[in-house]
Protein backbone atom coordinates (compact mmCIF):
# COMPACT_ATOMS: atom_id res chain seq x y z
CA UNK A 1 0.00 0.00 0.00
CA UNK A 2 1.33 3.39 -0.93
CA UNK A 3 1.29 6.90 1.15
CA UNK A 4 -0.98 7.71 -1.68
CA UNK A 5 -3.38 4.78 -0.76
CA UNK A 6 -2.95 5.36 3.04
CA UNK A 7 -3.15 8.98 3.12
CA UNK A 8 -4.36 10.67 -0.26
CA UNK A 9 -6.96 8.34 -1.43
CA UNK A 10 -9.38 8.85 1.49
CA UNK A 11 -9.71 12.80 0.99
CA UNK A 12 -10.73 11.94 -2.72
CA UNK A 13 -13.82 11.61 -1.26
CA UNK A 14 -15.75 14.82 0.25
CA UNK A 15 -17.21 13.30 2.88
CA UNK A 16 -13.73 12.41 4.11
CA UNK A 17 -12.21 16.07 3.55
CA UNK A 18 -15.33 17.26 6.08
CA UNK A 19 -14.61 14.56 8.75
CA UNK A 20 -10.78 15.35 8.78
CA UNK A 21 -11.43 19.15 8.99
CA UNK A 22 -13.94 18.78 11.99
CA UNK A 23 -11.97 16.30 13.42
CA UNK A 24 -8.56 18.92 13.68
CA UNK A 25 -10.70 21.71 15.01
CA UNK A 26 -13.05 19.51 17.70
CA UNK A 27 -9.66 17.84 18.61
CA UNK A 28 -7.79 21.39 19.00
CA UNK A 29 -10.83 23.00 20.73
CA UNK A 30 -11.19 19.75 23.31
CA UNK A 31 -7.17 19.52 24.06
CA UNK A 32 -6.74 23.08 24.71
CA UNK A 33 -9.48 23.17 27.09
CA UNK A 34 -8.59 19.79 28.84
CA UNK A 35 -5.35 21.90 30.13
CA UNK A 36 -7.66 24.05 32.17
CA UNK A 37 -9.93 21.09 33.14
CA UNK A 38 -6.90 18.48 34.23
CA UNK A 39 -5.47 21.97 36.21
CA UNK A 40 -8.72 22.55 37.81
CA UNK A 41 -9.98 19.13 38.90
CA UNK A 42 -13.11 19.57 36.62
CA UNK A 43 -12.68 16.24 34.62
CA UNK A 44 -15.50 15.16 36.50
CA UNK A 45 -17.77 18.44 35.64
CA UNK A 46 -16.20 17.95 32.27
CA UNK A 47 -18.20 14.54 31.91
CA UNK A 48 -21.13 16.12 33.99
CA UNK A 49 -21.74 18.65 31.37
CA UNK A 50 -20.77 17.02 28.23
CA UNK A 51 -23.87 14.43 28.70
CA UNK A 52 -26.12 16.60 30.49
CA UNK A 53 -25.89 18.74 27.20
CA UNK A 54 -27.59 16.19 25.79
CA UNK A 55 -31.43 17.12 25.97
CA UNK A 56 -30.80 20.65 25.30
CA UNK A 57 -29.73 19.25 22.11
CA UNK A 58 -32.60 17.43 21.47
CA UNK A 59 -34.99 20.64 22.53
CA UNK A 60 -32.61 22.67 20.23
CA UNK A 61 -33.44 20.15 17.28
CA UNK A 62 -37.11 20.09 18.17
CA UNK A 63 -37.65 23.59 18.18
CA UNK A 64 -35.33 24.52 15.35
CA UNK A 65 -32.60 26.46 17.67
CA UNK A 66 -29.42 26.03 17.33
CA UNK A 67 -27.61 23.29 18.64
CA UNK A 68 -25.13 25.57 20.98
CA UNK A 69 -27.90 27.63 22.84
CA UNK A 70 -29.56 24.65 23.83
CA UNK A 71 -25.97 22.39 25.06
CA UNK A 72 -25.21 26.02 26.88
CA UNK A 73 -28.51 26.25 28.98
CA UNK A 74 -28.21 22.75 29.85
CA UNK A 75 -24.92 23.17 30.47
CA UNK A 76 -25.39 26.13 33.05
CA UNK A 77 -29.04 23.89 34.30
CA UNK A 78 -26.71 20.74 35.14
CA UNK A 79 -24.32 22.73 37.30
CA UNK A 80 -26.77 25.02 38.96
CA UNK A 81 -28.77 21.58 39.93
CA UNK A 82 -25.47 19.71 41.00
CA UNK A 83 -24.75 23.18 43.44
CA UNK A 84 -28.18 23.03 44.75
CA UNK A 85 -28.18 19.17 45.64
CA UNK A 86 -24.66 19.50 46.84
CA UNK A 87 -25.51 22.63 49.16
CA UNK A 88 -29.26 21.82 50.48
CA UNK A 89 -28.55 18.41 51.03
CA UNK A 90 -26.31 15.83 52.49
CA UNK A 91 -25.00 14.36 49.29
CA UNK A 92 -21.66 14.99 48.21
CA UNK A 93 -20.39 16.58 45.28
CA UNK A 94 -19.37 13.60 43.20
CA UNK A 95 -22.49 12.10 43.84
CA UNK A 96 -24.84 15.32 43.07
CA UNK A 97 -22.60 15.20 39.65
CA UNK A 98 -23.44 11.48 39.12
CA UNK A 99 -27.38 12.01 39.94
CA UNK A 100 -27.67 15.44 37.94
CA UNK A 101 -25.61 14.48 34.72
CA UNK A 102 -27.48 10.62 34.19
CA UNK A 103 -31.07 12.27 35.05
CA UNK A 104 -30.30 14.68 32.31
CA UNK A 105 -28.97 12.47 30.15
CA UNK A 106 -31.40 9.92 30.51
CA UNK A 107 -33.93 12.82 29.93
CA UNK A 108 -32.07 13.35 26.14
CA UNK A 109 -32.54 9.73 25.36
CA UNK A 110 -36.20 9.77 26.05
CA UNK A 111 -36.81 12.86 23.80
CA UNK A 112 -34.67 11.16 21.11
CA UNK A 113 -36.82 8.70 21.31
CA UNK A 114 -40.14 10.58 21.12
CA UNK A 115 -38.96 12.89 18.39
CA UNK A 116 -40.09 11.92 15.12
CA UNK A 117 -37.24 12.75 12.88
CA UNK A 118 -35.39 12.79 9.31
CA UNK A 119 -32.09 12.77 10.71
CA UNK A 120 -31.20 9.77 13.54
CA UNK A 121 -30.82 11.81 16.60
CA UNK A 122 -28.95 9.01 17.59
CA UNK A 123 -25.77 10.27 15.86
CA UNK A 124 -25.61 12.40 18.51
CA UNK A 125 -24.70 10.22 20.91
CA UNK A 126 -22.38 8.45 19.07
CA UNK A 127 -20.75 10.66 16.68
CA UNK A 128 -21.40 10.58 13.02
CA UNK A 129 -18.31 12.18 11.81
CA UNK A 130 -18.80 10.83 8.12
CA UNK A 131 -22.01 12.31 7.78
CA UNK A 132 -20.80 15.67 8.35
CA UNK A 133 -22.58 18.17 6.09
CA UNK A 134 -21.08 21.72 5.25
CA UNK A 135 -23.34 23.66 7.81
CA UNK A 136 -22.07 21.34 10.60
CA UNK A 137 -18.91 21.82 9.40
CA UNK A 138 -19.56 25.70 10.12
CA UNK A 139 -20.83 25.74 12.63
CA UNK A 140 -18.12 23.68 14.01
CA UNK A 141 -15.60 26.10 12.81
CA UNK A 142 -17.53 29.26 13.89
CA UNK A 143 -17.81 27.76 17.35
CA UNK A 144 -14.15 26.08 17.61
CA UNK A 145 -13.28 29.13 16.75
CA UNK A 146 -14.71 31.59 18.92
CA UNK A 147 -14.14 28.78 22.34
CA UNK A 148 -10.18 29.31 20.95
CA UNK A 149 -9.97 32.82 20.80
CA UNK A 150 -11.33 33.19 24.50
CA UNK A 151 -9.55 30.39 25.62
CA UNK A 152 -6.07 32.00 23.98
CA UNK A 153 -6.70 35.72 24.72
CA UNK A 154 -7.82 34.91 28.22
CA UNK A 155 -5.78 31.91 29.14
CA UNK A 156 -3.84 33.83 31.99
CA UNK A 157 -7.09 34.61 33.87
CA UNK A 158 -8.54 31.33 33.51
CA UNK A 159 -5.09 30.19 35.05
CA UNK A 160 -5.47 31.99 37.56
CA UNK A 161 -9.09 31.23 38.84
CA UNK A 162 -7.89 27.80 38.13
CA UNK A 163 -5.41 27.71 40.96
CA UNK A 164 -7.26 29.73 43.46
CA UNK A 165 -10.74 31.64 42.54
CA UNK A 166 -9.98 33.49 46.31
CA UNK A 167 -6.72 34.80 45.17
CA UNK A 168 -8.13 35.86 41.84
CA UNK A 169 -10.51 37.87 43.15
CA UNK A 170 -8.68 39.34 45.32
CA UNK A 171 -6.27 40.63 42.48
CA UNK A 172 -9.64 42.12 41.00
CA UNK A 173 -10.43 39.19 38.50
CA UNK A 174 -14.06 38.35 38.84
CA UNK A 175 -14.30 34.35 39.67
CA UNK A 176 -17.89 33.99 39.45
CA UNK A 177 -17.58 35.40 35.58
CA UNK A 178 -14.25 33.17 34.80
CA UNK A 179 -16.28 29.97 36.27
CA UNK A 180 -19.46 30.54 34.02
CA UNK A 181 -17.45 31.63 31.40
CA UNK A 182 -15.17 28.59 31.70
CA UNK A 183 -18.58 26.09 31.67
CA UNK A 184 -20.07 27.87 28.77
CA UNK A 185 -17.34 27.01 26.71
CA UNK A 186 -17.13 23.43 28.28
CA UNK A 187 -21.21 23.47 26.86
CA UNK A 188 -19.61 25.15 23.18
CA UNK A 189 -17.31 22.59 23.11
CA UNK A 190 -19.15 19.53 23.72
CA UNK A 191 -21.21 20.88 20.53
CA UNK A 192 -18.16 20.95 18.32
CA UNK A 193 -16.72 17.54 19.59
CA UNK A 194 -20.65 15.85 19.08
CA UNK A 195 -20.77 15.79 16.15
CA UNK A 196 -17.11 13.98 15.73
CA UNK A 197 -17.38 10.90 18.50
CA UNK A 198 -20.46 11.85 20.18
CA UNK A 199 -21.75 12.90 23.43
CA UNK A 200 -20.66 9.62 25.12
CA UNK A 201 -17.15 9.95 24.05
CA UNK A 202 -16.58 13.76 24.41
CA UNK A 203 -15.17 13.71 27.63
CA UNK A 204 -13.00 11.38 26.81
CA UNK A 205 -11.34 14.46 24.01
CA UNK A 206 -12.22 16.95 27.32
CA UNK A 207 -9.58 14.80 29.44
CA UNK A 208 -6.78 12.89 27.98
CA UNK A 209 -4.96 15.05 25.43
CA UNK A 210 -4.41 17.46 29.13
CA UNK A 211 -3.87 14.69 30.89
CA UNK A 212 -1.26 13.03 28.40
CA UNK A 213 0.31 16.81 27.90
CA UNK A 214 0.28 17.00 32.01
CA UNK A 215 2.72 14.01 32.08
CA UNK A 216 5.38 15.44 29.48
CA UNK A 217 5.55 19.34 30.91
CA UNK A 218 5.66 20.87 34.39
CA UNK A 219 5.35 24.04 32.80
CA UNK A 220 1.82 25.01 31.52
CA UNK A 221 2.06 26.82 28.52
CA UNK A 222 3.75 23.86 27.22
CA UNK A 223 0.79 21.90 27.85
CA UNK A 224 -1.01 24.45 25.87
CA UNK A 225 0.63 23.37 22.51
CA UNK A 226 1.74 19.60 23.69
CA UNK A 227 -1.89 18.77 24.11
CA UNK A 228 -3.57 19.82 20.92
CA UNK A 229 -0.67 18.87 19.40
CA UNK A 230 -1.20 15.40 20.67
CA UNK A 231 -4.66 15.75 20.08
CA UNK A 232 -5.10 16.54 16.34
CA UNK A 233 -2.38 13.66 15.50
CA UNK A 234 -4.57 11.21 17.61
CA UNK A 235 -7.47 12.15 16.36
CA UNK A 236 -6.09 12.38 12.40
CA UNK A 237 -4.62 8.64 12.96
CA UNK A 238 -7.60 7.20 14.43
CA UNK A 239 -10.15 8.89 11.35
CA UNK A 240 -7.59 7.13 8.96
CA UNK A 241 -7.53 3.79 11.15
CA UNK A 242 -11.28 3.92 11.18
CA UNK A 243 -11.49 4.49 7.24
CA UNK A 244 -8.60 1.43 6.41
CA UNK A 245 -9.98 -0.53 9.00
CA UNK A 246 -13.61 0.01 8.40
CA UNK A 247 -14.43 0.80 12.11
CA UNK A 248 -16.55 3.79 14.11
CA UNK A 249 -14.77 6.65 13.52
CA UNK A 250 -15.59 7.93 16.57
CA UNK A 251 -14.91 5.14 18.94
CA UNK A 252 -11.26 4.90 16.87
CA UNK A 253 -10.55 8.17 17.30
CA UNK A 254 -10.51 8.21 21.59
CA UNK A 255 -8.92 4.37 21.36
CA UNK A 256 -5.79 6.12 19.30
CA UNK A 257 -6.03 9.01 22.33
CA UNK A 258 -6.54 6.26 24.95
CA UNK A 259 -3.50 4.15 23.42
CA UNK A 260 -1.10 7.80 23.36
CA UNK A 261 -1.95 8.46 26.91
CA UNK A 262 -1.15 4.72 27.58
CA UNK A 263 2.30 5.36 25.57
CA UNK A 264 3.16 8.39 27.70
CA UNK A 265 2.01 7.36 31.08
CA UNK A 266 4.64 4.19 30.37
CA UNK A 267 7.20 5.41 28.30
CA UNK A 268 7.08 9.54 29.28
CA UNK A 269 10.81 10.52 29.83
CA UNK A 270 10.16 12.09 32.71
CA UNK A 271 6.78 10.88 34.21
CA UNK A 272 6.83 7.50 32.51
CA UNK A 273 6.77 4.81 34.79
CA UNK A 274 9.10 2.53 33.03
CA UNK A 275 11.70 5.15 32.60
CA UNK A 276 10.97 6.20 36.94
CA UNK A 277 11.49 2.39 36.83
CA UNK A 278 14.87 2.51 34.36
CA UNK A 279 16.52 5.32 36.53
CA UNK A 280 15.87 3.63 40.37
CA UNK A 281 17.57 0.59 39.29
CA UNK A 282 20.82 2.24 37.57
CA UNK A 283 20.50 4.63 41.46
CA UNK A 284 20.24 1.04 43.30
CA UNK A 285 23.39 -0.07 40.86
CA UNK A 286 25.52 2.43 41.55
CA UNK A 287 24.76 2.83 44.87
CA UNK A 288 25.66 -1.24 45.10
CA UNK A 289 28.74 -1.07 43.30
CA UNK B 1 -7.84 56.80 67.34
CA UNK B 2 -6.94 59.55 64.44
CA UNK B 3 -8.38 59.09 61.16
CA UNK B 4 -6.85 62.09 59.03
CA UNK B 5 -4.19 59.04 57.89
CA UNK B 6 -6.38 56.27 57.71
CA UNK B 7 -6.19 54.70 54.15
CA UNK B 8 -8.98 51.76 54.58
CA UNK B 9 -11.69 51.70 57.22
CA UNK B 10 -14.45 49.82 58.51
CA UNK B 11 -17.53 51.77 59.97
CA UNK B 12 -19.74 49.79 62.08
CA UNK B 13 -19.44 46.33 60.07
CA UNK B 14 -21.89 43.53 60.45
CA UNK B 15 -20.89 40.46 59.00
CA UNK B 16 -22.86 37.12 58.64
CA UNK B 17 -22.00 33.88 56.98
CA UNK B 18 -25.32 32.86 56.39
CA UNK B 19 -27.72 34.18 58.88
CA UNK B 20 -25.60 34.03 61.89
CA UNK B 21 -23.72 37.05 62.41
CA UNK B 22 -19.67 36.84 63.07
CA UNK B 23 -18.92 40.11 63.50
CA UNK B 24 -21.20 42.73 64.69
CA UNK B 25 -20.60 46.14 65.15
CA UNK B 26 -16.94 46.63 64.47
CA UNK B 27 -15.42 49.81 63.18
CA UNK B 28 -11.42 49.73 62.52
CA UNK B 29 -8.96 52.00 60.91
CA UNK B 30 -5.69 50.81 59.08
CA UNK B 31 -3.10 53.76 58.61
CA UNK B 32 -0.18 54.43 56.49
CA UNK B 33 3.09 53.03 58.17
CA UNK B 34 1.25 51.29 61.01
CA UNK B 35 1.09 47.84 61.55
CA UNK B 36 -2.35 46.71 63.20
CA UNK B 37 -3.05 42.96 64.25
CA UNK B 38 -6.51 41.32 64.36
CA UNK B 39 -6.67 39.03 67.49
CA UNK B 40 -8.78 36.45 69.17
CA UNK B 41 -10.54 32.97 69.64
CA UNK B 42 -11.20 30.56 67.14
CA UNK B 43 -14.58 32.02 65.41
CA UNK B 44 -14.02 35.81 67.33
CA UNK B 45 -14.54 36.78 63.53
CA UNK B 46 -11.51 38.18 62.81
CA UNK B 47 -10.65 36.42 59.62
CA UNK B 48 -13.92 37.34 58.02
CA UNK B 49 -13.70 41.03 59.26
CA UNK B 50 -10.24 41.05 57.46
CA UNK B 51 -11.94 39.36 53.85
CA UNK B 52 -14.79 42.16 54.13
CA UNK B 53 -11.45 44.51 54.17
CA UNK B 54 -9.91 42.89 51.27
CA UNK B 55 -13.63 43.29 49.55
CA UNK B 56 -14.27 39.56 49.47
CA UNK B 57 -17.09 39.61 52.19
CA UNK B 58 -19.61 41.73 51.49
CA UNK B 59 -21.13 43.61 54.70
CA UNK B 60 -24.95 42.92 56.29
CA UNK B 61 -24.34 46.60 57.48
CA UNK B 62 -21.99 49.29 57.52
CA UNK B 63 -19.61 50.05 54.88
CA UNK B 64 -15.52 49.73 53.72
CA UNK B 65 -13.81 52.91 52.44
CA UNK B 66 -10.84 52.84 50.60
CA UNK B 67 -9.17 56.69 50.88
CA UNK B 68 -12.85 58.13 51.51
CA UNK B 69 -14.23 56.26 48.92
CA UNK B 70 -16.15 53.62 49.10
CA UNK B 71 -15.57 49.64 48.41
CA UNK B 72 -19.23 48.81 47.77
CA UNK B 73 -22.31 50.18 46.56
CA UNK B 74 -22.44 52.69 43.92
CA UNK B 75 -19.70 54.72 42.41
CA UNK B 76 -17.91 51.64 43.71
CA UNK B 77 -14.23 51.21 43.25
CA UNK B 78 -13.53 48.58 40.46
CA UNK B 79 -11.83 45.28 41.11
CA UNK B 80 -8.79 46.22 39.62
CA UNK B 81 -8.66 49.78 41.08
CA UNK B 82 -9.42 48.45 44.76
CA UNK B 83 -7.06 45.42 43.79
CA UNK B 84 -3.87 48.34 42.85
CA UNK B 85 -4.08 49.43 46.53
CA UNK B 86 -5.47 46.75 48.55
CA UNK B 87 -3.94 42.70 48.98
CA UNK B 88 -4.31 40.28 50.74
CA UNK B 89 -2.26 36.81 51.34
CA UNK B 90 -4.87 34.18 52.20
CA UNK B 91 -4.01 31.17 54.56
CA UNK B 92 -4.59 28.86 51.74
CA UNK B 93 -1.83 28.51 50.02
CA UNK B 94 -2.67 26.56 46.44
CA UNK B 95 0.10 24.49 45.11
CA UNK B 96 -0.42 25.31 41.23
CA UNK B 97 1.31 22.54 38.44
CA UNK B 98 3.14 23.75 36.16
CA UNK B 99 3.59 27.21 37.34
CA UNK B 100 7.12 28.46 38.05
CA UNK B 101 7.61 31.18 41.07
CA UNK B 102 8.38 33.83 38.97
CA UNK B 103 4.45 33.15 37.41
CA UNK B 104 2.98 33.10 40.51
CA UNK B 105 4.61 36.23 41.47
CA UNK B 106 3.87 37.50 38.40
CA UNK B 107 0.15 37.45 38.66
CA UNK B 108 0.46 39.85 41.47
CA UNK B 109 0.45 42.50 38.46
CA UNK B 110 -2.80 41.50 36.92
CA UNK B 111 -4.65 44.93 38.13
CA UNK B 112 -1.78 46.62 36.32
CA UNK B 113 -2.32 44.65 32.76
CA UNK B 114 -5.26 46.82 30.72
CA UNK B 115 -6.87 46.00 27.95
CA UNK B 116 -7.50 42.68 26.41
CA UNK B 117 -3.90 41.37 26.00
CA UNK B 118 -2.84 44.08 28.58
CA UNK B 119 0.91 45.95 28.98
CA UNK B 120 2.84 46.83 31.87
CA UNK B 121 5.90 48.97 31.85
CA UNK B 122 6.86 48.77 35.46
CA UNK B 123 5.91 44.99 35.77
CA UNK B 124 9.35 43.55 35.35
CA UNK B 125 10.76 45.79 37.86
CA UNK B 126 8.29 45.22 40.49
CA UNK B 127 8.30 41.35 40.13
CA UNK B 128 12.46 41.77 40.78
CA UNK B 129 11.66 43.14 43.70
CA UNK B 130 9.00 41.73 45.16
CA UNK B 131 10.82 38.14 45.27
CA UNK B 132 14.41 39.94 46.70
CA UNK B 133 12.17 41.17 49.34
CA UNK B 134 10.98 37.83 50.15
CA UNK B 135 14.24 36.40 49.37
CA UNK B 136 12.99 33.69 46.39
CA UNK B 137 14.77 35.32 43.97
CA UNK B 138 17.27 32.27 43.96
CA UNK B 139 14.55 29.72 43.08
CA UNK B 140 12.43 31.74 40.51
CA UNK B 141 12.80 29.28 38.01
CA UNK B 142 11.04 26.45 40.04
CA UNK B 143 8.02 24.80 39.76
CA UNK B 144 5.74 25.85 42.77
CA UNK B 145 5.20 22.35 43.23
CA UNK B 146 8.23 21.61 44.41
CA UNK B 147 8.44 24.56 47.18
CA UNK B 148 8.15 23.73 51.04
CA UNK B 149 5.41 25.54 52.78
CA UNK B 150 7.93 28.07 53.67
CA UNK B 151 9.07 28.88 50.51
CA UNK B 152 5.68 28.86 49.46
CA UNK B 153 4.54 31.23 51.38
CA UNK B 154 7.20 33.57 50.70
CA UNK B 155 5.67 32.92 47.33
CA UNK B 156 2.74 34.25 47.88
CA UNK B 157 4.00 37.10 49.97
CA UNK B 158 6.45 38.09 46.71
CA UNK B 159 2.72 38.06 44.65
CA UNK B 160 1.20 39.91 46.74
CA UNK B 161 3.97 42.42 47.12
CA UNK B 162 3.95 42.85 43.15
CA UNK B 163 0.80 44.80 43.19
CA UNK B 164 2.49 47.45 45.30
CA UNK B 165 -0.58 48.41 47.23
CA UNK B 166 -0.58 50.61 49.91
CA UNK B 167 -2.37 48.60 52.17
CA UNK B 168 -1.32 45.19 53.10
CA UNK B 169 -3.76 42.18 54.77
CA UNK B 170 -2.59 39.06 55.98
CA UNK B 171 -4.52 36.21 56.91
CA UNK B 172 -2.11 34.30 59.80
CA UNK B 173 0.56 34.33 57.68
CA UNK B 174 2.75 32.74 59.85
CA UNK B 175 0.87 29.52 60.29
CA UNK B 176 2.26 26.15 59.87
CA UNK B 177 5.87 27.88 59.33
CA UNK B 178 8.85 26.81 61.65
CA UNK B 179 10.48 29.33 63.75
CA UNK B 180 12.37 30.91 60.76
CA UNK B 181 10.27 31.20 58.56
CA UNK B 182 8.07 32.87 61.40
CA UNK B 183 10.06 35.56 62.01
CA UNK B 184 11.32 36.17 58.24
CA UNK B 185 7.90 37.26 57.88
CA UNK B 186 7.03 39.09 60.83
CA UNK B 187 10.39 40.56 59.59
CA UNK B 188 9.28 42.10 56.07
CA UNK B 189 5.80 42.61 57.17
CA UNK B 190 7.97 45.11 59.42
CA UNK B 191 10.13 46.42 56.79
CA UNK B 192 7.20 47.01 54.55
CA UNK B 193 4.91 48.95 57.46
CA UNK B 194 8.63 51.08 57.68
CA UNK B 195 8.26 52.43 53.84
CA UNK B 196 4.49 53.38 55.11
CA UNK B 197 2.82 50.45 54.00
CA UNK B 198 -1.06 49.65 55.78
CA UNK B 199 -0.78 46.23 57.79
CA UNK B 200 -3.46 44.12 59.06
CA UNK B 201 -2.28 40.95 59.42
CA UNK B 202 -4.82 38.60 61.52
CA UNK B 203 -2.62 36.64 63.96
CA UNK B 204 -3.32 33.57 66.06
CA UNK B 205 0.05 33.84 68.09
CA UNK B 206 0.12 36.89 70.49
CA UNK B 207 3.66 36.75 70.85
CA UNK B 208 4.03 37.27 67.31
CA UNK B 209 1.19 40.09 67.74
CA UNK B 210 3.17 41.72 70.57
CA UNK B 211 6.57 41.84 68.07
CA UNK B 212 5.35 43.35 65.28
CA UNK B 213 1.84 45.38 65.96
CA UNK B 214 1.81 49.25 66.40
CA UNK B 215 -1.85 48.73 67.69
CA UNK B 216 -3.92 45.77 68.35
CA UNK B 217 -7.93 44.49 68.31
CA UNK B 218 -8.33 42.39 70.43
CA UNK B 219 -12.36 40.51 69.11
CA UNK B 220 -14.09 37.97 71.11
CA UNK B 221 -17.39 36.80 69.70
CA UNK B 222 -17.62 39.21 66.86
CA UNK B 223 -17.48 42.38 68.91
CA UNK B 224 -13.85 44.30 70.35
CA UNK B 225 -13.13 43.76 73.69
CA UNK B 226 -10.57 45.97 73.33
CA UNK B 227 -8.25 48.40 71.03
CA UNK B 228 -5.06 50.46 70.85
CA UNK B 229 -1.62 50.32 71.94
CA UNK B 230 0.00 46.68 72.35
CA UNK B 231 0.39 47.24 76.05
CA UNK B 232 -3.02 48.42 76.47
CA UNK B 233 -4.46 45.50 75.09
CA UNK B 234 -2.68 42.66 75.59
CA UNK B 235 -3.46 42.92 79.51
CA UNK B 236 -4.42 40.05 81.45
CA UNK B 237 -7.72 40.85 82.66
CA UNK B 238 -8.57 41.93 78.43
CA UNK B 239 -7.52 38.48 77.59
CA UNK B 240 -8.66 36.37 79.73
CA UNK B 241 -11.77 37.86 79.19
CA UNK B 242 -11.48 37.28 74.94
CA UNK B 243 -10.10 33.35 75.45
CA UNK B 244 -12.20 32.16 78.57
CA UNK B 245 -8.96 30.56 79.64
CA UNK B 246 -6.63 32.56 82.70
CA UNK B 247 -3.90 34.55 80.08
CA UNK B 248 -0.74 35.27 82.29
CA UNK B 249 1.03 38.25 80.59
CA UNK B 250 4.92 39.05 81.62
CA UNK B 251 7.67 41.02 79.90
CA UNK B 252 10.55 38.82 78.59
CA UNK B 253 13.60 39.09 80.73
CA UNK B 254 15.54 38.78 77.82
CA UNK B 255 13.95 41.36 75.20
CA UNK B 256 11.41 43.17 77.07
CA UNK B 257 8.87 42.09 74.91
CA UNK B 258 5.13 41.02 75.80
CA UNK B 259 4.75 37.79 76.64
CA UNK B 260 1.15 36.22 76.55
CA UNK B 261 0.37 32.53 78.86
CA UNK B 262 -2.05 30.93 78.95
CA UNK B 263 -2.39 29.05 82.54
CA UNK B 264 -3.78 25.28 82.23
CA UNK B 265 -4.28 22.88 84.73
CA UNK B 266 -0.91 21.55 84.39
CA UNK B 267 1.36 25.29 83.70
CA UNK B 268 3.93 26.43 86.28
CA UNK B 269 1.87 28.58 88.23
CA UNK B 270 3.78 32.78 88.56
CA UNK B 271 6.19 33.23 91.84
Amino acid sequence: MSVYDLFLEPLTYDFMVRALASTVVASMVCAVLSCWLVLIGWSLMGDAVSHAVLPGVVLAYILGAPFALGAVVFGFLAVALIGVVRDTSRVKEDAAIGIVFTTLFALGLVLISVTPSQTDLNHIIFGNLLGVDLSDLIQIGVLGAITLALLVLKRRDFTLYAFDPTHAHAIGLNPRLLGAALLGLLALTSVVALQVVGVILVVAMLIIPGATAYLLTDRFGRMLVIAPAFSVLAAVAGLYLSYHLDTASGGMIVLVQGAGFTLVYLFGPRHGIVGKRLAKRRRDAVRAA
Amino acid sequence: MSTEDALLTGHDLVLAHHERAVVDGVSLSLRAGTVTALVGPNGSGKSTLLRSLARLHKPREGSVQLGGRAVWGGNALSGKEFARQVTLLTQHRPTPSGVSVRDVVSYGRYPYRSGWRGVDVDGAAAISRAMALTGVTPMAERGVDELSGGELQRVWLASCLAQQTSVLLLDEPTNHLDLRYQVEILDVVRDLAGEGVAVGVVLHDLDHAAIIADEVVLLSEGTIVATGDIGRVLTSEHLSQAYGVTVHVANDPVTGAIHCRPLGRYSPRPA
